[in-house]
């Protein structure tokens, strides 16, 4: 693998997972608790979606093949989708919805901590625009982590089934594949075995203040990073892809 | 009625002669308060309802652009709702009974929301045409006579003219575009455009609450009168697309200096009305769904609220 396509690869990565959990929270709008998280939830897909528009449109400069960044969002297979699979997981009940946020803004917002510190300018640009929409979905899944988790016996059982179950796609955030490594080693990504020990204490510590358990099972999930995803992606995809698929080679 | 009563009638009719709006605090006629909780929280519920076909197509944007201007379009939509929920409170009803009133059918919502949104062009259609319409009451809503609801108004009017710019552009690009694009854009114009017409309500001469809505300020215009300006506003945007409408009678009326136009399906009209429109159902049951099961989460919400609350009382009572 060139230095080339690794960076090619590291960047799909991140624009995949902003693309796929922006299009899970898109499909809410108008079907949330209340108003106020309609606009929250819509507030974070935006700018999900808003920074998964930036780092396609790098990653198709650098892949120099004349991709625009809708060719490479709504027009691969399955299997060329690296995002990884904790923001694939659909919108069973709100529970779902703000655990699985959370547990990736935490993510999230460490890397572009680091990132921001690039030795690839576009990159750093990109993270330093973008730290800070996600500070601010930290914030609000954080919030909600707690209010849900400490609200009622109800709230409580259902934050702690969401937590429980998603807790095996957490370590995947984590993971370093040849991209990432290539990549750490040219000072473009940060290291994820210096983030990992920072993002499970955070996770702690908001568990801790949401009265809810950490998970005592260790068994974990991993493969989107490297194309092998879950059966709800195909579905998710079928949605996103309906309209380029259906009318082929059109300005919309 | 008391001479008392009538003296304070005369003075607030008085006031709205003057153009000076009426505030949550200041008298009103019983029927003047009826009358614009009924329309406020109607229009609250519009907004809140036209999320749904409009957020049929979130998922579904044909390029990633087109899906941010959407979903932030549908998103300013649920903040309207806001908006007008927060202008009825003043008026002394709760957001939980206007909710309830909407979830139970008691109040209604812009029939237009019954319709299926069944292509991508029917966003271009929807943000153009009702929008569109909507703009054409709200910019004559913006002088209402009831102070919180103007203002209300006046906050979503600026965005309003966003929506209507994004619907057109849509309609722009698919009209210049492919021949399966042009007929995508014909067919759903097509469709929507007796219901976008239907949208001002009944002719003025069969409309119940218009007059005393008139001499009370809080309409301005009629309803035929804001139906022609949007007529007229319209025509101008189907000719420059190369597309035409659906109405054989439709022409310019060089001596009236209007554009005269075939008459509308009042049966239809009513028949969506009373709840037989093609979505009728499916609009509630979705709304009703999210309400039950987003039940839990509000609920949730108070109980921690509460719990914050208990304990920095407990924790003022240690400190003293
Ligand atoms: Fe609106
Ligand atoms: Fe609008």
């Amino acid at each position: 693998m060139t230095k080339q396509e690794a960076l090619f690869i590291y960047t799909l990565q991140l624009a995949d997972n902003c693309l796929i959990l922006g299009q899970r929270l898109s499909e809410l709008c108008g079907h949330g608790p209340e108003l106020e998280t309609d606009i929250g939830i819509s507030n974070i897909a935006l700018d999900l979606i808003g920074q998964c528009r930036s780092l396609y449109q790098y990653a198709a400069e650098i892949e120099g093949k004349g991709q625009t960044e809708d060719q490479l969002a709504m027009l691969r297979e399955g299997s060329a989708y690296r995002n990884v699979l904790l923001v694939e997981y659909p919108n069973e009940d709100f529970a779902y919805t703000m655990v699985r946020q959370f547990f990736f803004d935490v993510h999230h917002y460490l890397v572009l901590d680091q990132l921001k510190k690039s030795t690839d300018e576009r990159l750093a640009a990109i993270a330093a625009k973008s730290i800070k929409e996600v500070t601010y979905h930290l914030r609000y899944s954080s919030e909600w982590m707690i209010r849900l988790g400490d609200g009622t016996t109800e709230s409580h059982e259902r934050m702690q089934n969401a937590v429980d179950e998603l807790w095996l796609y957490t370590d995947e955030l984590c993971t370093m594949n040849e991209a990432d490594q290539l990549m750490i080693e040219a000072g473009v990504a940060p290291n994820q075995a210096e983030i990992k020990p920072l993002y499970y204490a955070k996770i702690e510590e908001i568990l801790e203040k949401a009265t809810l358990a950490k998970p005592s099972h260790s068994w974990q999930q991993y493969g989107g990073k490297e194309g092998r995803h879950t059966e709800y992606l195909s579905h998710l995809l079928t949605d996103l892809q309906y309209m380029q698929r259906t009318y082929p080679n059109m300005e919309w | 009625m008391s001479p008392e009563i009538l003296s304070l009638e005369e003075r607030f009719q008085s006031r709205i002669d003057a153009e000076i709006k009426i505030e949550p605090k200041d008298w009103m006629p019983e029927k003047y308060r009826k009358t614009l909780i009924r329309q406020i929280s109607q229009h609250a519920h519009s907004e809140i309802v036209g999320m749904l076909p409009e957020g049929n197509w979130i998922t579904r944007a044909p390029s990633l652009r087109r899906k941010s201007v959407l979903l932030a379009k549908v998103q300013d939509e649920a903040g309207h709702g806001l908006y007008l929920y927060s202008a009825a409170e003043t008026l002394g009803i709760s957001r939980d009974e206007l909710v309830e009133q909407l979830l139970t059918g008691k109040a209604k919502y812009s029939s237009i929301f019954n319709y299926p949104t069944t292509s991508w062009a029917d966003m271009g259609a929807i943000g153009w045409l009702v929008d569109g319409a909507a703009i054409m009451n709200q910019v004559m809503l913006t002088r209402t006579s009831y102070g919180p609801y103007a203002r209300a108004m006046v906050r979503i009017c600026k965005e309003e003219s966003f929506h209507q710019r994004q619907g057109y552009e849509i309609m722009m690009t698919l009209a210049k575009g492919t021949p399966e694009q042009k007929a995508m854009a014909q067919d759903s114009l097509n469709r929507w455009w007796w219901p976008s017409l239907m949208m001002f309500g009944p002719n003025d001469a069969a409309s119940t609450h218009s007059a005393q809505s008139m001499k009370w300020k809080i309409k301005r215009k009629s309803n035929d009168e804001l139906r022609q300006a949007f007529v007229d506003s319209a025509m101008p945007q189907v000719e420059y697309l190369g597309l035409t409408v659906p109405d054989p009678d439709l022409k310019w009326n060089e001596e009236r200096g209007h554009y005269d136009f075939g008459a509308i399906d009042w049966d239809e009209f009513w028949s969506v009305v009373k709840g037989n429109g093609p979505c009728n159902r499916q609009r509630m049951r979705t709304k009703q769904k999210a309400h039950k099961e987003g039940a839990w989460v509000r609920e949730a919400a108070m109980a921690h609220a509460e719990k914050r609350r208990q304990r920095a009382v407990e924790q003022d009572e240690k400190v003293a």
